[in-house]
């Protein structure tokens, strides 16, 4: 089916706010009715790299909360969960598109999400370390969503208008995500002596992670040092109101942005990939 | 599950919410949902049913804050109102150049 124009909103209006987003609402072509030609003077290599990284995160990410499915302590919390990966994938989508055409290879986002090794994989670690119990799903949100949310106000100015205009679609989406899992982490926190426990723990498991957060690439071309700060900022005011401490830890070995990653990545993929892989010629 | 850990589910209030389509209209009651206090309610509801553009605004309240007519007074209550057909604005003649009625 190629009913990708006729999908307005439910209300029959189409307000752009921003004036910039005017396309997403393919089911086929997540870039369906943008220019997607590479502005003069941007590397298209380099592009695809920094959006292939990004999508990585949002891939995986989304994947872990889907997990949530069958197995959230709530009806309602499930729901949520899996709104907000959805909003992950959807990021995803949009950047393996973009990523696509930036290399001129013209690949599909089903080529890098199924047909694609671990190896391959640029995500960081933190997004593909187990779901663990709710507290270190919710403690590693607010993290991943507070970074990410840092790293796309940024990208807000990037010389690729797409980019741009993704990075500025994403912004209200991370903006929600961020405020749910503060809203969990400082219910965690002000708790229960279980739940304070809990969160505490999540947060130990956490911090080792941050380090790999904010290691400059040379494809992502934002400033660092000020994501950090402000990401810091965010985070240690949310534990602040939680009574939660963030723990002043060593750095684990980062390396998921070469491909280096933990046994779970692997597992998680596996899964993922099953059918597509079992049936490359399948279409849904 | 042992009785010493009992589902929260059991302890959540119910709320019930009520969205508003778009400015000028009323919100509507569209359903319920649990959730442990009022902040939480709204952002369930915003997940369960705003997901389609559905809203501009959310009001939620909790469910055993409502007063509601019981089956047993429908009678005193609805019954009496059914026979006052003059009750109707139907009795007027409309001239045919009045618009918008």
């Amino acid at each position: 089916m190629h009913d990708d124009h006729v999908h307005p909103s439910p209300s029959g209006e189409h307000v752009e706010a921003d004036g910039q987003w005017a396309f997403g609402t393919g089911f086929e072509d997540p870039l369906y009715g943008a220019d997607t030609t590479v502005p003069d003077g941007i590397d298209g290599a380099e592009l695809a790299s920094c959006c292939v990284l990004l999508a990585d995160d949002a891939l995986i990410a989304a994947q872990r909360l889907a997990q949530w499915c069958t197995n959230a302590p709530e009806l309602e919390e499930e729901l949520a969960l899996a709104n907000i990966g959805l909003d992950l994938l959807g990021q995803a989508r949009h950047l393996y598109a973009r990523a696509g055409r930036a290399d001129g290879t013209g690949r599909g986002e089903d080529a890098y999400a199924y047909f694609r090794d671990p190896a391959e994989f640029r995500n960081v670690r933190l997004v593909e370390l187990p779901n663990g119990d709710y507290a270190f799903s919710v403690v590693r949100l607010l993290v991943f969503a507070t970074w990410r949310l840092e790293l796309f106000t940024r990208l807000t100015d990037t010389p690729d208008p797409v980019l741009a205009a993704i990075a500025s679609k994403s912004i209200k989406e991370l903006d929600y995500h961020r405020s749910y899992a503060a809203q969990w982490v400082v219910r965690l926190g002000d708790g229960t002596a279980e739940s304070r426990l809990r969160a505490q723990r999540a947060l130990d498991e956490v911090a080792p992670h941050l380090g790999e957060l904010f290691t400059p690439h040379e494809h992502l071309r934002v400033d660092v040092a000020s994501v950090r700060a402000e990401t810091t900022a965010i985070v240690s005011r949310v534990l602040d109101t939680a009574g939660l401490v963030l723990p002043i830890t060593e750095s684990a070995t980062g390396g998921g942005r070469d491909g280096l990653h933990t046994e779970h990545l692997p597992a998680l993929l596996a899964e993922l990939q099953s059918v597509a892989r079992a049936d490359p010629q399948a279409t849904w | 599950m042992t009785d010493a850990t009992p589902r929260t589910s059991a302890q959540w209030p119910l709320y019930e919410v009520f969205v508003r389509g778009k400015r000028g209209l009323n919100h509507v009651h569209v359903g319920s949902l649990h959730a442990a206090d009022e902040r939480m309610a709204l952002t369930h509801a915003r997940d369960l049913y705003t997901r389609r553009n559905e809203g501009v605004s959310i009001w939620v309240v909790r469910s055993d804050l409502i007063t509601a007519s019981t089956p047993d007074e429908r009678d005193p209550f609805f019954a009496p109102s059914g026979d006052k057909v003059y009750r109707h604005p139907t009795f007027y003649d409309i001239p045919a150049d009045v618009p918008h009625i």
